[in-house]
């Protein structure tokens, strides 16, 4: 009961930044922040990171952390690229073999990385360090350091496209969060997820197969940065290894604003996405301000901190902290 | 568990001199004293910042901006001393000055609201190194005191080539050394340094003995500032320029560095030496592979390589031989960790 309240506390912290970031935004921005273009730019941006985001989280939430997911991401994208250039003829075919190549290498990677964790025994942040430096590696190998660019429309629909209106590669993310709210909520796998994040002891004497589940988790973990991979081959409509490097740190940082605990046990994916939307908010509203990019970097950091120091006083005058 | 922890240094150091008997095969110009005192000159700024993840990491933390604090300290110490005159000691001290402002940021923040060391510095990371870019707009500094240059061609022992030119070991790498040296003493011999260990092994444990845990979480957090600091501006005399985004991006490098001499992330764990042999390591692969004519593109990859496996032999050793049960591993651990501080106190 305790934790629920507690929990509970967390998230109105959060949709109450949110709503500030929002005001402040439409105060500091007025007749530009709340016009369809700007939010129409926003949907565009946010599913890159946020779908990357949800790959992140989910380790996270084992009490692991992912390094290699933008490497991962970079990987499978230039494999997609390297299909679809050689199958220019028939771009549908090409399509379809791409996206199969994409996810294939997107879950080897992830698989890979939980094989090391689970059966070598690696430390998460050290096995994925490895192959991030590893992968970004044979990216560079592979592409020699230049880009391949230049795809069919229907590449390019995944990115930059709309149905009915709405962007697709917000479509894609809707999807992408309800598919890992269904995992980590109403599956098996999922519970076993949160609870070896918060004992993994304890659910090895319950009969869980821990280094199975995982296993599962960096294999999902992977499949998320696949997805990442096509929208962003689709929207930069190129693919280099090194491209979203600086999305690493910042996915961890929208995952802990989300309530996802770093030491794993606990996380929901509507709190990861109210955070990654507040973190929009804030970069598309310093963006029409022409404030550099880099204050908003700073702007993140600083909201972080203030995030986790507000949550620790909560914490402490309810005397949860045990 | 002397002898095991003897090991893996005794480890790293093979697989150092088995990578350098190929390489000298290949190009026997790997095998030099030049080459060495070059090696031990350009990798002094990675093996500065190095000691300060050392004590991070023994302390059972981990710092990610570490690489921001440096790149400020270096700026803000090079505008000042552009402006005011001063000297080389006077950039060091305002340099490390501001590394311990940072750093203790850092401690202060993760200690006093219990924020997790990786999101704290994730998050100071973003803070420090986006003012910085805000308020330098990116621009590099090119002319640099006049006393940087003259200071970084210090040599303390010079040596000639036979076609007659100069080469020796740096001052820089003097600078390195001594910290190292320091560093160990400060780790093994003083009160301070064996509560690092027992912090990082054990935190309530610690607390509970009478260890004044948040005074020594933020002198780690300065200490890493400090470093850090040093490391900006030995960066700055090796390449006699200053660039605002040179350093951020190399701080997983140096992390992976410590971590392949020894050290572990859980804390409580890791010695000077090992440190050392780890960013030796990374160095000589490097420079393996400019002396074989690798193309650099493979780099990443074998680095990459060079980490999966010497850490995942390791752990896969450590997960072998406390696989028979799981209550087992806490009682080692503990061990683990009684056995380090009584051979702390040998020493």
């Amino acid at each position: 009961m305790k934790a629920l309240k507690f929990k509970k506390n967390e998230t109105t912290v959060l949709i109450g930044i949110l709503v500030f970031a929002i005001l402040i935004m439409i105060i500091v921005n007025p007749g530009t922040f709340l016009t369809s273009t700007n939010l129409r730019g926003m949907a565009f941006q946010l599913p890159e990171l946020g779908i990357l985001t949800l790959g992140m989280m989910v380790v996270m939430i084992t009490g692991g952390i992912n390094l290699s997911i933008i490497a991962t991401a970079n990987m499978a994208g230039i494999t997609a690229a390297l299909i679809l250039k050689s199958m220019e003829a028939s771009p549908v075919l090409g399509f379809l073999l791409a996206f199969l190549a994409c996810i294939a290498v997107s879950g080897s990677i992830g698989l890979f990385n939980g094989v090391l964790v689970a059966y070598i025994g690696i430390t998460p942040i050290l096995a994925t360090l490895g192959t991030m430096t590893l992968f970004n590696g044979v990216a560079i190998v592979i592409t020699k350091g230049y880009v391949i660019s230049g795809f069919s429309p229907l590449v390019l629909y995944i990115g930059n496209g709309s149905l009915l209106g709405v962007p697709f590669p917000l479509l894609i993310f809707i999807f992408s969060a309800l598919i890992m709210s269904v995992i980590l909520g109403k599956t098996r796998t999922g519970f076993s997820m949160y609870m070896i994040g918060s004992n993994s002891i304890a659910t090895k004497f319950s009969g869980i197969n821990n280094a199975k589940v995982l296993i599962k988790t960096y294999l999902i973990s992977g499949l998320f940065s696949g997805f990442a991979a096509m929208v962003m081959i689709s929207r930069f409509n190129s693919a280099k290894s090194g491209y979203g490097n600086s999305y690493l740190l910042v996915t961890i940082l929208a995952s802990v604003l989300g309530g996802v605990n770093s030491d794993g046990g606990f996380g929901k994916v509507s709190g990861v996405v109210i955070a990654l939307v507040t973190l929009q908010v804030l970069s598309s509203g310093f963006n029409l301000l022409r404030v550099s990019s880099f204050l908003t970097t700073a702007i993140w950091g600083f909201v972080m901190i203030a995030v986790m120091v507000i949550n620790h006083i909560i914490d402490t005058n309810k005397k949860v902290v045990v | 568990m002397k002898k095991l922890l003897k090991r893996h240094e005794t480890y790293v150091f093979a697989i150092i001199i088995i990578f350098g008997c190929i390489i000298t095969s290949i190009n026997p110009n790997f095998l030099t004293l030049e080459n060495a005192f070059d090696l031990l000159k350009s990798n002094a700024f990675i093996g500065i910042m190095a000691i300060g993840v050392l004590f991070v990491l023994i302390s059972g933390g981990i710092d990610i901006s570490f690489a921001a604090t440096a790149t400020i300290a270096e700026y803000v110490t090079i505008l000042v001393c552009l402006e005011i005159g001063g000297s080389m000691l006077f950039a060091f001290a305002f340099a490390v000055l501001i590394g311990i402002a940072l750093g203790a940021v850092n401690g202060y923040l993760i200690d006093r609201f219990a924020i997790p060391p990786i999101i704290t510095t994730i998050a100071t990371m973003n803070l420090y190194y986006g003012l910085l870019i805000v308020f330098t707009k990116g621009r590099w500094i090119y002319a640099l005191p006049p006393y940087f240059r003259s200071f970084a061609d210090i040599r303390v022992l010079t040596l000639y080539t036979e076609n007659g030119l100069p080469y020796g070991i740096s001052i820089i790498t003097v600078i390195w050394f001594v910290l190292m040296i320091l560093s160990s003493l400060l780790l093994v011999y003083t009160r301070l340094g064996r509560s690092l260990y027992a912090l990082g092994g054990d935190y309530v444990s610690a607390k509970r003995v009478g260890i004044p845990v948040r005074s020594i979480r933020v002198f780690v957090y300065a200490f890493m500032g400090a470093m850090a600091a040093i490391a900006g501006i030995v960066q700055a005399l090796l390449v006699q320029t200053v660039a605002p985004n040179s350093i951020v991006g190399k701080e997983l490098n140096v992390i992976a560095a410590v971590v392949l001499g020894g050290a572990s992330l859980s804390g409580g764990v890791g010695t000077v030496a090992g440190m050392f042999l780890g960013v030796m390591l990374l160095a000589i692969v490097q420079n393996g592979m400019t002396l074989m004519r690798v193309p650099a593109v493979w780099y990443d990859v074998f680095v990459g390589i060079v980490v999966i496996v010497s850490v995942g032999a390791s752990s896969y050793k450590a997960k072998k031989s406390k696989a028979t049960s799981v209550i087992d591993i806490q009682e080692k651990d503990s061990t683990t960790c009684d056995a380090l501080q009584a051979q702390g106190g040998k020493q």
